[in-house]
C-alpha cells in the first residue's frame, strides 16, 4: 500500500515538472468555460490621436482606440479577466515572468494577469522613452523611467491587488495589472470565451472583473472531471 | 458622587476586559533624526493643531482646508512620498520626513516648519507614520548612494545636455527647461489631479531642495505619486552628475555652471543643435 502510494506521488510529481512550474495538476480536474458578454449600449471607445509622437503613430495604419471595454460580435465582451476568488486552495507562483510591452505606445496585453510573487517583465519595444508609473495602493506605487533601448524592468508584487497602470509622458496608455493569489483564472478574447481549467472536486466561486462594469460573481461546484459552463453577462452602461 | 463612581467602575471593567482579551496597546510609535527621538503620541496633539486643516484628523488629505487648495495636501495614508533619499517604491527615512516638512513645499500651500521645534518637528514624524499600516509592515528603503561631486565642466554640461534629450526630459519640461514639453499639460498625479512639471526658468527652489546634491537625488529617487519617474535604472552615476551640472544652466541664476555655460555659448553657440522631437536633437 505504502509503495504504491509512493508510486502515485512521483508519477504525478514527474507529470507536475514536466509541465513546467505550474505545478502538480490535480489527479481528477474539471474546468469551467463559458462566454461573457454585456446588454444594454457600450461606451464607444475613442480614437486615440498619437499626433505628439510620431515614433508610435506611425506604427498603426488606422488610429487605435482605447481598451476600457472592448467587444466582439454576439455582445461579447473582451479583457474581462475569469478567475476563482474562493475555494482555491493555492499555489506558489510560477517561475515563468509575465510579459508586459509598451509597443506602438500601447500596452500589451491591456490587462496583464499575474499570481502574487510571480515575476513580471516589463519592455519597451519603442522609440521613445516610457514611463512605468502603477498606481498601486496596497503594494507599494513606484515609477520608472524606461527610455529607448533600456533593458526590461524586472519586478514582482507581493500583495493580491488590481493595479491601473499608466504612463505620464503619453497620457493615452493605460493599462492593468491583475495581481491573484489563484492559478486558476482565464482572461476572454473578443470572443467573450473563457476555460478555467485544472479544477479539483469542490465548491468554488467564481469571479468575473471588467474595468468599467466592475466584478460579478458565481458560485459553482465541481465534481469528478465535468465542464462546467458559467456566462456572466454585464449591463453596459454608456458612461 | 455617584455617578462619578458608576463611571469610574465602567472604566475599570473596560480595562479589566481588555486585560483579559490579551489586548495590550501597540508600543508608540517613534521616530528618530540623529539623536532625536519622536513620539506619536507628543507628536498627535502638535498634528491637531498645525497640521489637521489640511492633511486632515485622520492623515487622509481631507482636512477643512483642503478642497481650496492646489496642489492637494499629502494623503498620509498612502505613505507615497515625494522626497525621499529612498528608491521609487520605498518609505522614505524619517531624515527625509523632517527634511519635507523644515523645508516645506515651494509652490504649493506647505510651509516651512521652522517655527516648531525640531524635537517637534520628530515627534510629528513618528504620528504621521501612525496613518498607514505600510510603517508597520515594511522599512524604510536604503538611500542611493550618491557619489561626490566631480567639477563641472564644459564637457560634462554638453553630457549634460544630451542626457536631457535622450531620456526625454523636456517631453515635459520642455526644450528650454520652462515646464511647457508636448505632455506638460496632460500631467496627472496619482489622485488624478492636474500637475505642473518644474520651470527651471523660474529660479525656484526645487521641490526638495537647493543643492546640487538635492538635484541629483530628485531625477535618481524620482518624485513618488508624480508623474516624475526615478532615472535610478536608467542614468549612471557619473552620467547624473552631468545631468546636474546641465540643469543648473536651465536656471536664471549665477551658478558656475551657468558661467561655464555662457563662456562657451558665447563662442560655440552655433554648432549647438536644438534640443526637442527626434532628428533635432544633439
Amino acid at each position: 500500500m505504502r509503495r504504491q502510494y509512493i508510486w502515485i506521488v512521483g508519477a504525478v510529481g514527474l507529470v507536475g515538472s514536466a509541465l513546467g512550474a505550474r505545478g502538480a495538476p490535480p489527479a481528477m480536474a474539471g474546468a469551467i468555460s463559458g462566454k461573457v458578454t454585456y446588454t444594454g449600449t457600450p461606451p464607444k471607445m475613442k480614437p486615440i490621436d498619437m499626433a505628439k509622437e510620431p515614433s508610435c503613430a506611425k506604427q498603426h495604419a488606422t488610429p487605435v482606440t482605447t481598451e476600457n471595454v472592448v467587444t466582439g460580435p454576439g455582445n461579447a465582451l473582451g479583457y474581462v479577466v475569469v478567475y476563482i476568488s474562493a475555494g482555491d486552495a493555492g499555489s506558489s507562483a510560477p517561475s515563468e515572468a509575465v510579459r508586459y510591452d509598451q509597443k506602438g505606445c500601447q500596452y500589451i496585453p491591456h490587462v496583464a494577469v499575474m499570481q502574487v510573487s510571480q515575476p513580471l517583465e516589463i519592455y519597451n519595444d519603442d522609440q521613445t522613452s516610457h514611463n512605468i508609473h502603477p498606481l498601486a495602493k496596497a503594494n507599494p506605487e513606484w515609477n520608472k523611467s524606461q527610455p529607448i533601448g533600456a533593458p526590461p524592468i524586472h519586478t514582482t508584487w507581493e500583495k493580491p491587488e488590481f493595479i491601473p497602470v499608466k504612463c505620464n509622458v503619453h497620457p493615452w496608455m493605460h493599462g492593468w495589472f491583475l495581481v491573484l493569489t489563484t492559478s486558476h483564472y482565464a482572461v476572454t478574447g473578443e470572443d467573450g470565451g473563457f476555460s478555467v481549467k485544472g479544477l479539483p472536486p469542490g465548491k468554488y466561486t467564481l469571479t468575473a472583473w471588467q474595468e468599467q462594469f466592475g466584478t460579478q460573481t458565481q458560485d459553482v461546484t465541481i465534481s469528478g472531471t465535468e465542464t462546467k459552463t458559467v456566462d456572466f453577462v454585464f449591463k453596459a452602461r454608456a458612461y | 458622587m455617584r455617578p462619578q463612581t458608576g463611571w469610574l467602575s465602567l472604566v475599570s471593567a473596560c480595562g479589566a476586559l481588555l486585560l483579559l482579551c490579551g489586548v495590550t496597546p501597540a508600543p508608540a510609535q517613534q521616530a528618530q533624526v540623529g539623536n532625536v527621538i519622536g513620539h506619536a503620541a507628543a507628536g498627535k496633539p502638535l498634528y491637531t493643531r498645525y497640521c489637521a486643516g489640511c492633511h486632515g484628523d485622520d492623515g487622509d488629505a481631507r482636512g477643512e482646508n483642503a478642497q481650496w487648495i492646489d496642489p492637494k495636501p499629502r494623503d498620509f495614508t498612502l505613505a507615497v512620498f515625494k522626497c525621499r533619499s529612498t528608491p521609487t517604491g520605498t518609505l522614505p527615512t524619517d531624515q527625509d520626513l523632517f527634511d519635507a516638512m523644515t523645508r516645506g513645499f515651494v509652490t504649493t500651500n506647505m510651509p516651512a516648519w521652522l517655527p516648531l521645534t525640531p524635537h517637534n518637528r520628530v515627534d510629528l514624524v513618528a504620528y504621521i507614520k501612525t496613518f498607514s499600516p505600510k510603517w508597520k509592515t515594511g522599512k524604510p528603503g536604503t538611500p542611493i548612494t550618491i557619489p561626490p561631486e566631480p567639477a563641472a565642466t564644459i564637457a560634462s554640461v554638453l553630457h549634460g545636455r544630451q542626457l536631457f534629450q535622450k531620456m526625454e526630459c523636456w517631453k515635459c519640461h520642455g526644450p528650454a527647461g520652462h515646464g511647457d514639453g508636448p505632455s506638460a499639460k496632460t500631467l496627472t498625479d496619482n489622485k488624478d489631479d492636474p500637475i505642473r512639471p518644474y520651470d527651471f526658468s523660474s529660479g525656484s527652489r526645487f521641490m526638495c531642495g537647493v543643492t546640487n546634491r538635492d538635484l541629483y537625488r530628485i531625477f535618481m529617487t524620482g518624485l513618488d505619486g508624480t508623474p516624475m519617474p526615478s532615472f535610478a535604472d536608467d542614468i549612471k552615476p557619473a552620467d547624473a552628475w552631468d545631468l546636474v551640472h546641465f540643469l543648473r544652466t536651465l536656471q536664471p541664476l549665477d551658478t558656475p555652471e551657468a558661467a561655464i555655460w555662457k563662456a562657451w555659448l558665447a563662442s560655440h553657440a552655433g554648432e549647438l543643435k536644438p534640443i526637442g522631437p527626434e532628428g533635432s536633437g544633439q
